[in-house]
C-alpha cells in the first residue's frame, strides 16, 4: 500500500530529482573558481511584505563588506540573486528550486515566517544545497518540516528564538504587573495559533506551572469580524491579562470591541500583531501600553561583525534613511548576511557544498542580534538568539518600544518600567 | 443574557456585511456582472480616505465628502473605459477583467502605500458605547454602521423604484435590447450603476478603515461574506441583502458562543442550508 501513498514531500523529492539530474551531472565542470553565488528568498510583496521592506537598504549597507570578501587569501566575487516569495509558500519553493537548478547558487539564505523559510529549506535539503534561515520561531521551522531531534537536517541551518522564550518573557511581564493571575487566550486557527494554544507544547502547560489560570475559549478563524463570545467568556472569568498571537486587523477588531463592550484588562501581551510600529501607531491612543515580545532593539548590546555598527547605529541610520521608525526585523535582516559572509570566509573549498556545510556547522560569530553558534542548540541545526519583553509607550506623542523584561538575558538593558493599562 | 448579547452583536456585524454586499448586489442586479475586485475597491477607498485624512486633517467621516464623489467618478470611468467593452453573451471576459483589476489594485496600493498596516483614528467614536440592557452594550460605531447600511439600502431602493434613473436601471436589467429600442443607452446606464456602486463602496471603505487595520491585500478576505449575504438574501434584491447579512452575522455570533471555532462554520452552514432549500435565496428578484 505504501507505494500508492505519496505525500507532498515525496512527490517534490521525486520531481526535484528528475529536474536536478542534468544539473548534478554537469556541475563539476561548470563552476568558476572565484565567483560565489548566494540566493536570497524573502517576501517583498503580499501580506508579509512588511518584513522585506528594508531589504534594499540592508543590502546597500553590506555592499562594501560583500565587495571586500576573501577566502583562502584570494578575493571572492559574490553574486547575490534575490527572489520574491510573494508571501506564497508554493512560489517560495518554486524560486528556491529555480535558484538551485538554474542559477546553481552555492548558498541559499531565506527569512521571514514559516511560509518562506520552510519551503525554501525543504528544497535546499532535498538538493543538498547549504541554506541558512532566520525570522521564524525554531519550532515551526524544525518540527513543521518533520525534523527529528535525534538526527536533525543535513544542509539547512536556522538561527532565531522559540516559543519557550516567548512564554518566559510573557510570564516575566505579567509577574512584574502584579495583577490577578487570570489570563485570557486569543489563538487563531492557523499555524501560530495552534502551536501557541497546543495543550502539550504551547502556552497552557508552562502558564499553569507559573501559577497562571488560562481561559481559552477556542480557536477562532483569522480575519474574524466579531470577538463578542471571547469577550463574554473573559469578563465572566474575571480575566485581567489578555494574550495571544494575532494578525493586526484581528487585534484591532478585538481591541475596539473590548472597549465597546466594557472589558478593560490590565495587561495585554500579544505576539505578531504588535511587531511593526505602523500597526501599533494605527491604534492611536489605544496602542499605548500594549506589551509584546522584543526580537531585537537598538538597546541590544551587540554590534555588527561586518560594519562594526552597534544596534543603535543600525537603527538610527535606518530611521534617517527611510524617515520611518526602526523595526525589530532590521537586526535579523542584517545578521543573516553577517553569518553568510562569515561562513564564506572560513570555508575550505567554496566549490564543495559539504565544505560549506562544515563551515556553517563550525560558526561561532557575535552578530548584531547576539551570538550565533550551532553547537548546543535546543535541537540540531538550530541556534537561539536572545529575546526580551517590552511595552509600547507613547512619550510626547512618539510611540516607542521600551524593554521592560530581560528575565532570560540580563545583558539586555531594561529601558523603563511596565505601566498598567487600567 | 450571553446568548442575547451574541444575537445583538451578530445583528450589528450583519450591518457591516450588508454594507460590503450592497454594491455587489446592485451591480449584479443591473448588469449580471460579478465583480471580483469589489473587495479591493473597498480597500482602495480606505486608502483614499487615509490619504485625504492625513493631508487635510479632516475627521474620517468628513472625508466621505471627497471620497464618495472621487470613487463614483472612478466607477463611471472604469465602466465606460473598460468593463463595458467586456460585457456580452459570454460571462467569462468580465470575470477575468475584474480578476485582473483586483491584482493590479493590490500591487498598485502596495507600491504606493507600502505594506504597512493602516487605520483611521476616529477617537472616542470607536470605543464609546451605551448599555441597552444590563450585560448588553451597544457600540456607537457598530450601530452607526448598521444604521448607515439600512440608510444606504433604503436610499438605493428609493432610487430604483421612485426615480427615472431607477426606471432605466430596471428596464435595462429586465431586457437590454427592448430598453435600447426605447432610447436608453445601456452603456451609460451601466456606467451610472457602477458610479453608484462605487459611491457605496466608498462609504464601506471609510467604515472599514475606522473599524480595523487594513493593508493592500485585505480585499478578497473581506469579500466572501458579502457574496454570501447577497446569495442568502436573493440575487439582486437589496433588502434581501440586508437580511442576508444579518442572518450571516447572527449565525456566526451564535456559532462563536458555542465555540469560537464554529464561528465561520455556522455562517457557512447557514449559507449552504439556504442554497439547499432555497437555491435562489430568500427573496429572489431575478429569475432565470
Amino acid at each position: 500500500m505504501k507505494i500508492t501513498k505519496l505525500n507532498r514531500r515525496q512527490t517534490l523529492k521525486m520531481g526535484a530529482a528528475v529536474v536536478a539530474a542534468p544539473a548534478v551531472l554537469t556541475s563539476t565542470a561548470a563552476r568558476a573558481e572565484t565567483t560565489f553565488k548566494i540566493g536570497l528568498v524573502s517576501p517583498l510583496t503580499g501580506p508579509l511584505a512588511g518584513f522585506g521592506e528594508a531589504q534594499d537598504w540592508i543590502i546597500s549597507g553590506i555592499q562594501k563588506s560583500m565587495d571586500g570578501l576573501s577566502n583562502n587569501g584570494a578575493p571572492v566575487k559574490i553574486e547575490l540573486i534575490t527572489k520574491d516569495s510573494q508571501s506564497n509558500p508554493n512560489r517560495a519553493a518554486e524560486v528556491a528550486a529555480d535558484l538551485i537548478n538554474n542559477d546553481k547558487v552555492n548558498l541559499i539564505i531565506t527569512k521571514d515566517t514559516p511560509d518562506t523559510t520552510n519551503p525554501v529549506a525543504d528544497q535546499a535539503e532535498l538538493n543538498g544545497t547549504p541554506c541558512i534561515s532566520t525570522n521564524c520561531p525554531w519550532q515551526p521551522w524544525f518540527f513543521g518540516r518533520g525534523g527529528d531531534p535525534a538526527k536533525g537536517f543535513t544542509s539547512t541551518y536556522h538561527f532565531f528564538w522559540g516559543l519557550e522564550d516567548i512564554i518566559a518573557n510573557f510570564v516575566g511581564i505579567w509577574d512584574q504587573s502584579g495583577v490577578a493571575k487570570k489570563v485570557g487566550g486569543l489563538f487563531p486557527n492557523d499555524a501560530d495559533g495552534n502551536a501557541w494554544g497546543d495543550k502539550d507544547h504551547g502556552l497552557p502547560g508552562p502558564l499553569k506551572a507559573a501559577g497562571y489560570d488560562l481561559v481559552d475559549p477556542g480557536r477562532y478563524q483569522p480575519l474574524s469580524n466579531d470577538f463578542t463570545s471571547q469577550i463574554t467568556a473573559f469578563k465572566a472569568a474575571g480575566v485581567e491579562i489578555v494574550t495571544g498571537v494575532m494578525i493586526p486587523p484581528d487585534f484591532a477588531t478585538f481591541w475596539a470591541q473590548a472597549a465597546q463592550q466594557g472589558f478593560a484588562p490590565k495587561v495585554v501581551t500579544i505576539g505578531k500583531a504588535l511587531l511593526f510600529p505602523a500597526s501599533v501607531d494605527a491604534l492611536g491612543d489605544r496602542g499605548d501600553g500594549l506589551t509584546t515580545e522584543v526580537w531585537w532593539a537598538p538597546s541590544y548590546p551587540f554590534k555588527s561583525s561586518l560594519t562594526s555598527e552597534s544596534a543603535k547605529d543600525l537603527a538610527d541610520s535606518y530611521v534617517k534613511a527611510s524617515g520611518k521608525p526602526w523595526t525589530s526585523t532590521l537586526g535579523f535582516s542584517h545578521a543573516i548576511f553577517e553569518v553568510a559572509f562569515d561562513v564564506i570566509k572560513r570555508t575550505k573549498d567554496l566549490a564543495n557544498p559539504a565544505s560549506i556545510i562544515e563551515s556553517i556547522n563550525a560558526t561561532d560569530l557575535q552578530t548584531i542580534v547576539g551570538p550565533v553558534n550551532w553547537k548546543g542548540g535546543p535541537v540540531p541545526n538550530v541556534t537561539k538568539t536572545p529575546l526580551a519583553g517590552g511595552q509600547w509607550q507613547r512619550n510626547n506623542g512618539k510611540l516607542e518600544l521600551v524593554i521592560t523584561t530581560n528575565v532570560q538575558h540580563p545583558e539586555i538593558p531594561v529601558g523603563g518600567k511596565l505601566k498598567l493599562l487600567s | 443574557m450571553d446568548w442575547l448579547n451574541a444575537i445583538v452583536q451578530g445583528i450589528l456585524v450583519g450591518g457591516l456585511y450588508a454594507m460590503f454586499a450592497a454594491g455587489l448586489s446592485l451591480i449584479f442586479g443591473v448588469m449580471r456582472l460579478v465583480n471580483i475586485a469589489h473587495g479591493d475597491l473597498i480597500i482602495l477607498a480606505s486608502y483614499l480616505a487615509w490619504a485625504i485624512v492625513h493631508a487635510t486633517g479632516l475627521h474620517p467621516l468628513a472625508s466621505l465628502i471627497i471620497v464618495v464623489p472621487l470613487m463614483a467618478g472612478f466607477g463611471y470611468a472604469l465602466q465606460r473605459g473598460i468593463l463595458n467593452r467586456t460585457l456580452g453573451k459570454d460571462i467569462l471576459p468580465p470575470l477575468l477583467v475584474t480578476f485582473g483589476l483586483s491584482v493590479i489594485l493590490q500591487n498598485g496600493l502596495l507600491e504606493y502605500f507600502t505594506a504597512d498596516s493602516r487605520k483611521l483614528d476616529a477617537g472616542f467614536l470607536e470605543t464609546s458605547s451605551f448599555p441597552l440592557l444590563p450585560g448588553i452594550n451597544i457600540g456607537v460605531l457598530p450601530l452607526l454602521m448598521f444604521v448607515s447600511a439600512v440608510a444606504i439600502i433604503a436610499g438605493l431602493q428609493f432610487l430604483f423604484y421612485r426615480t427615472s434613473l431607477g426606471r432605466a436601471f430596471r428596464a435595462t436589467s429586465d431586457d437590454t435590447e427592448i430598453a435600447q429600442l426605447m432610447g436608453l443607452d445601456n452603456k451609460k446606464v451601466y456606467a451610472w450603476a457602477m458610479a453608484l456602486c462605487l459611491a457605496v463602496v466608498a462609504i464601506a471603505g471609510v467604515f472599514l478603515a475606522i473599524r480595523s487595520n487594513f493593508d493592500p491585500f485585505m480585499g478578497p478576505g473581506r469579500l466572501i461574506f458579502g457574496f454570501e449575504a447577497v446569495i442568502i438574501g436573493g440575487l439582486g434584491n437589496l433588502w434581501g441583502t440586508l437580511v442576508g447579512g444579518v442572518i450571516l452575522g447572527v449565525a456566526q455570533g451564535l456559532g462563536a458562543q458555542v465555540d469560537p471555532g464554529y464561528q465561520l462554520l455556522a455562517g457557512h452552514v447557514t449559507f449552504l442550508l439556504v442554497l439547499a432549500f432555497r437555491p435562489t435565496g430568500l427573496y429572489p428578484r431575478v429569475s432565470g
